[in-house]
């Protein structure tokens, strides 16, 4: 059963800004909705500068869920979080509880009144009926419907961002580690938005292989 | 003089500002029970004309059509498929 996650490769990202084209261009996202950014940290520090591509990473406990007053948002069966706009109030509870500052909220008026909230959504839609106006002009474009993968990370040209199915990608990330020789630790924010497997558990988290060099 | 007629003028500006909100209402069918409304799953379409192929409705063949596609991230493996 398909799980879809995101993983950004801290390692890869060459700060490009291609994700983020991307999904403004498939989405029609509006000006001042950013729902994928890069951020760089350790900006200027030479050896230790990196950059990450951040949006809604469809956590597997999220705490948006938890704290919506109106609860607008679900979970599909293929784990992505999605919400519905028409129940949404834009309180701007998810943005505080989000440890990924995804939620988005573009100005609604004249005194900076906020509308309702715009998120990553997997490039999975949201509850109006598939690949419908509706569901574009409210979410964007339902590409899981259309059999594909979110178009930020299949067009990510260095590969640094996954998306996809948790077990494929944590094996591709897996093998990936395991050429370069690294420790696996450049899988940004995975632990907090899937955790750790419980023991015993074959989990997805991707960490280091065994034989890889340290 | 001048200080009614700057009063006036941003009184107007201001209740001009006020046309400019865009009305946000929920759907009156779903204020009565609150409910989130249902999506329907990905596979449950048909596959596009030039897009990936599934049967409609297979939960099992949309899936593994989209892990096919994933390995197109992997730059070990996409070269030999």
């Amino acid at each position: 059963m398909a799980r879809m996650k995101f993983l950004s490769d801290a390692e890869r990202c060459i700060e490009c800004n291609g994700c983020v084209t991307a999904c403004k261009n498939e989405n029609e996202v509006p000006w001042g909705v950013n729902r994928r950014r890069v951020v760089t940290i350790n900006d200027g520090v030479i050896g230790a500068e990196k950059s990450i591509s951040v949006a809604c990473m469809h956590c597997s406990d999220a705490p948006c869920m938890a704290v919506c007053p109106v609860d607008c948002f679900y979970k599909t069966s293929d784990g992505v979080v999605l919400h519905d706009k028409d129940l949404c109030i834009g309180c701007g509870y998810c943005f505080y509880a989000c440890p990924f500052g995804a939620p988005q909220f573009p100005q609604a008026g004249a005194f900076g009144l906020r509308g309702k909230m715009d998120k990553c959504t997997f490039c999975a839609g949201g509850p109006e009926a598939d690949k419908s106006d509706a569901e574009f002009k409210k979410y964007g474009r339902n590409r899981l419907a259309e059999g594909k993968l979110p178009a930020c990370a299949e067009m990510c040209s260095t590969k640094a961002l996954l998306g996809g199915d948790g077990d494929v990608i944590a094996d591709i990330y897996r093998e990936r580690v395991a050429r370069r020789g690294s420790k696996g630790a450049e899988a940004w924010g995975w632990g907090s938005a899937y955790g750790q497997p419980p023991k015993g558990a074959g989990g997805a988290a991707p960490a280091a292989p065994a034989g890889g060099k340290s | 003089m001048t200080r009614p007629l700057l009063a006036a003028v941003l009184g107007a500006l201001l209740a001009l500002a006020g046309c400019m909100e865009v009305e946000q209402v929920s759907s009156p069918e779903k204020q009565a029970g609150q409910t989130v409304k249902r999506d329907t799953n990905p596979w449950s379409n048909e596959p596009l004309a030039m897009g990936p192929k599934w049967s409609k409705g297979d939960r099992k063949s949309w899936e593994e059509q989209i892990k096919r596609r994933q390995f197109a991230q992997h730059e070990h493996k996409r070269i030999y498929q």
